[in-house]
């Protein structure tokens, strides 16, 4: 159970899930949380990024987070979400299979990751958040979106 | 005080006035007996000065001082305008910019030296006054008189006093009025207007001190005075102004015309000659106060500042009502779509009205954006001028068409690919003197930057009458370089051996001089102009003079495109560089090295499959017999693009892909949203064609 001994600092965190395993993104990274839409595929980029999108009049970047940290087959259910994130002015659009949770945890819960977690590279977290009745993996999104890969892509084609 | 919050005007202005120097000095170069011009630069200096020591910038304040020194001998003909006089002044000018910019850098002024040039400055002012420059009858009064110590605050300038002179001949008389606001007064800069409206209505206002400029951008205290030439008596004159609301007082006096300082005996043939229609117009507008609306307009264009009908707005306020408006068109798009699927009349016709109005809209949004290409031309006849000096050629320079506008985000990616051109034009293009003498020309070249609008494009052409590329030297350099192989170089044409100059790593300069010819410049004006959607082409003619065209996109953010379908997918062509759609018969579909080609129009042109290049992916295989084809162009080459189906032509908004994928994508250079809330990515044909 929590110890309410001392005062501790919270993060709010939203909640999602990739296959069975549930991870946490910081609310104030969230722009939005979206329905599954139809994705304009754009060519000659990385399996992982599916497309883009219309949002709001805004065209929109979206990647697939599961086939991003290969795990697996992409299904797309009704719980299906897109989850659209801000890094440094820019805005991705996040596939995960479900996302319904808003959670504060206290920042001395999250650890220092293992080497891999569920089959992710430890570069891509930020900790692991042990709560009483669940584990969180906090993604480290300035990683995951680096477009380190896309710059590699295009100079591949020149 | 905190002076940071007006740092930007100051330096936006200084900007203007220093541009407005550096014309004027050309001007003057040209025309060295003008006094108007030599008063108009003084007045640049003055302001400035004025403005820097305000803000502090004492180095500057200190170097525009003597400026205003040695134009102040200028325009009372005490200094002859000589070619030592104007380098001194050019250089000035140099100085003040590099000033300028260490302030806009580090906000101060302090590092830059200016004592050499003060003392520059000093030496041509205590030089022998050389009285017979300027035909003026009698200089000395005016120079007596001089600018600190006028009379009752009130500096007249030759002109003006001229003005005043003449309007009293004709039984005008000049008043001296002082307008104080009251202290609570809002919209100071709206009152001054009002006031000056007023006044107009009865007279003309020669001068007013602060500067309409100064005082429409509120840079006064309550209080500002105005020199009116009126037939009025000094009563109706003093309630025309107290007429005026939340003015406190109006203080009048009459100018007494033979005390006024700076008053020659005899104006200048030159100053009277302008002066004569100023009065007339201000007799006609006395007389029909309330209609004499086109003299009056003539009084306003001789007389200048005067009270301008813009507003400045800040760019990126503009940008935000241009992504706006694309929001705009995208429903437009979409509503039209809907209107056409319910069918219902009044709908759409009520839809067809909107569709008319926002094209309207959209016409004038984007002219908004627009800005004349004046703004990237006014500073090249400088450049220009000091260029021919280094080089020592003689340059006539010519501009034409600096009124033609074009986008703001074209404007400001232009003016390195022209400074390149032009640099290339004087050092390459033109002969020195000598060679222009033996092949029978003008010592004198030309090189001529002219602009011009056609259709959706602007086009910018550099044109120079020296002695055009040579053919064989061009040649001669591309196969040492190894860009073209020996045996194909004689079959190539001349448009071929001149596109050679637009390659990578190519100069033809024997010599690497300072101003061209460091193998960089000519390809990067080509990739620089193709990147803003336009195109490069360049003609020449063996010793009569070569011509660069620029052919540029009006605008950026909304194009026409022609939308096409390949299996599922939907993508936009850029109608700038289709050059038309064709129905090919697979039969006639040849194969050159395995690259499959077309027969177009009698050129051999290769088809390429997007289907193939996009990886789209396509459930069934088609077996038709013939093929949708767009031919589309890069430069002079071409290629055919195979797609299913042409959905028509649009204007679409261009939108940027998102940060994540930006410059990423190979082929697409952007993407925008239909009319059914889609995204469709609109291509790169200059990607495709290699």
């Amino acid at each position: 159970m929590l110890e309410h001994k001392d005062i501790v600092e919270e993060i709010k965190v939203i909640v999602f899930r990739l296959v069975d395993e549930e991870y946490g993104v910081e609310v104030n990274q969230v722009r939005s949380i979206e329905h599954m839409q139809k994705i304009t595929r754009v060519p000659r980029t990385p399996d992982f990024v599916k497309g883009v999108i219309n949002l709001r009049g805004i065209v929109t970047p979206v990647i697939d987070l599961k086939s991003r940290f290969d795990l697996g087959e992409e299904n797309y259910t009704d719980t299906t979400r897109i989850i659209i994130v801000a890094v440094d002015d820019m805005e991705v659009g996040l596939i995960v299979d479900a996302a319904n949770d808003v959670i504060d945890i206290p920042v001395n819960k999250i650890e220092q990751p293992p080497a891999v977690v569920g089959g992710i590279n430890k570069a891509y977290l930020r900790g692991v958040a042990k709560l009483s009745d669940r584990l969180l993996i906090m993604l480290n999104l300035d990683k995951v979106l680096s477009n380190e890969e896309i710059q590699a892509m295009s100079s591949m084609e020149r | 005080m905190d002076m940071n919050q007006y740092l930007d005007m100051f330096i936006e202005e200084s900007k203007e006035h220093l541009q407005a120097i550096n014309e004027n000095l050309l001007a003057l170069e040209q025309n060295p007996q003008s006094l108007d011009i030599v008063n108009v630069i003084f007045r640049s200096a003055h302001t400035l000065k004025g403005m820097a020591a305000t803000m502090g910038f004492e180095q500057m304040a200190h170097l525009t001082h003597d400026m205003e020194n040695g134009l102040d001998l200028m325009r009372n003909g005490k200094l002859a305008v000589t070619q030592e006089v104007m380098d001194v002044l050019f250089s000035c000018v140099d100085v003040l910019e590099t000033q300028l910019h260490q302030i806009i850098e580090t906000g101060t002024d302090a590092g830059v030296n200016v004592e050499a040039l003060v003392a520059q400055l000093k030496a041509i002012a205590s030089g022998k006054p050389v009285a017979a420059a300027v035909p003026s009858a009698s200089v000395a009064p005016a120079a007596a008189a001089g600018e600190a110590e006028s009379n009752d605050n009130l500096d007249l300038n030759e002109y003006e006093s001229t003005i005043l002179q003449q309007s009293k001949e004709k039984g005008f008389t000049g008043y001296k009025i002082v307008v104080r606001l009251e202290e609570k007064c809002v919209m100071r800069a709206a009152r001054a207007y009002m006031v000056f409206d007023a006044y107009e209505r009865v007279g003309e206002i020669i001068k007013s001190e602060p500067r309409v400029e100064d005082l429409e951008e509120e840079k006064f205290e309550n209080e500002f005075m105005l020199v009116l030439v009126t037939q009025e008596d000094i009563e109706k004159v003093r309630k025309t102004g107290l007429n005026v609301s939340e003015v406190a007082s109006v203080e009048v006096t009459e100018i007494d015309v033979h005390q006024a300082p700076a008053q020659p005996a005899a104006p200048t043939p030159a100053v009277a000659a302008h002066v004569e229609p100023i009065v007339q117009a201000v007799s006609q507008a006395a007389a029909t106060a309330s209609v004499a609306e086109a003299p009056k307009a003539a009084a306003h264009d001789a007389r200048k500042p005067q009270l301008g009908k813009s507003v400045r707005v800040d760019i990126e306020r503009l940008d935000v009502l241009i992504n706006l408006f694309s929001e705009l068109v995208i429903d437009r798009t979409r509503l039209e779509q809907i209107a056409r699927e319910l069918g219902n009349q009044s709908l759409y016709e009520t839809v067809e009205h909107m569709s008319r109005i926002s094209t309207d809209l959209q016409n004038i949004v984007m002219t908004i954006r627009m800005v004349p290409v004046e703004t990237v031309f006014n500073r090249f006849p400088r450049m220009v001028r000091d260029l021919a000096r280094d080089l020592n050629k003689k340059v006539n320079f010519v501009i034409r068409g600096q009124e033609t506008e074009l986008d703001r985000t074209v404007i400001d990616e232009i003016g390195d690919p022209l400074v390149h051109l032009l640099r290339n034009s004087l050092d390459h293009g033109l002969e020195n003197p000598e060679a222009r003498r033996q092949n029978g020309k003008d010592e004198t070249g030309l090189v001529e930057l002219v602009a011009f609008h056609s259709g959706n494009h602007v086009f910018i052409e550099i044109t120079d009458d020296g002695n055009g590329i040579n053919r064989a030297g061009v040649l001669k350099k591309a196969i040492e370089k190894g860009i073209v192989d020996p045996f194909a170089a004689e079959n190539m044409t001349d448009q071929q051996v001149y596109d050679l100059l637009f390659h990578s790593g190519f100069s033809t300069a024997e010599k690497i001089s300072d101003v061209s010819g460091r193998g960089v410049g000519l390809d990067v004006v080509k990739t620089k102009i193709e990147s803003l959607g336009g195109r490069v082409l360049v003609q020449s003619q063996p010793g009569k003079g070569t011509k660069f065209s620029i052919q540029l996109p009006l605008t950026l953010s909304i194009i026409q495109a022609m939308l096409v379908q390949i299996s599922d997918e939907k993508y936009a062509i850029p109608l700038s560089s289709i050059i038309e759609t064709a129905i090919i018969n697979k039969a006639d579909v040849k194969r050159v090295h395995k690259q499959a080609v077309i027969d177009f129009r009698g050129r051999v042109v290769p088809l390429l499959s997007l289907e193939e290049i996009f990886s789209i992916p396509r459930p069934e295989p088609q077996g038709l017999e013939e093929e949708n084809v767009v031919i589309v162009r890069k430069g002079d080459k071409m290629a055919a693009l195979v797609v299913d189906a042409f959905i028509g032509q649009q204007e679409v908004v261009l939108k940027s892909l998102g940060k994540y994928l930006t410059g990423g994508v190979f082929a697409i250079s952007g993407a925008t949203i239909l009319g059914d809330g889609q995204v469709a990515l609109i291509m790169d044909c200059n990607a495709l064609i290699q």
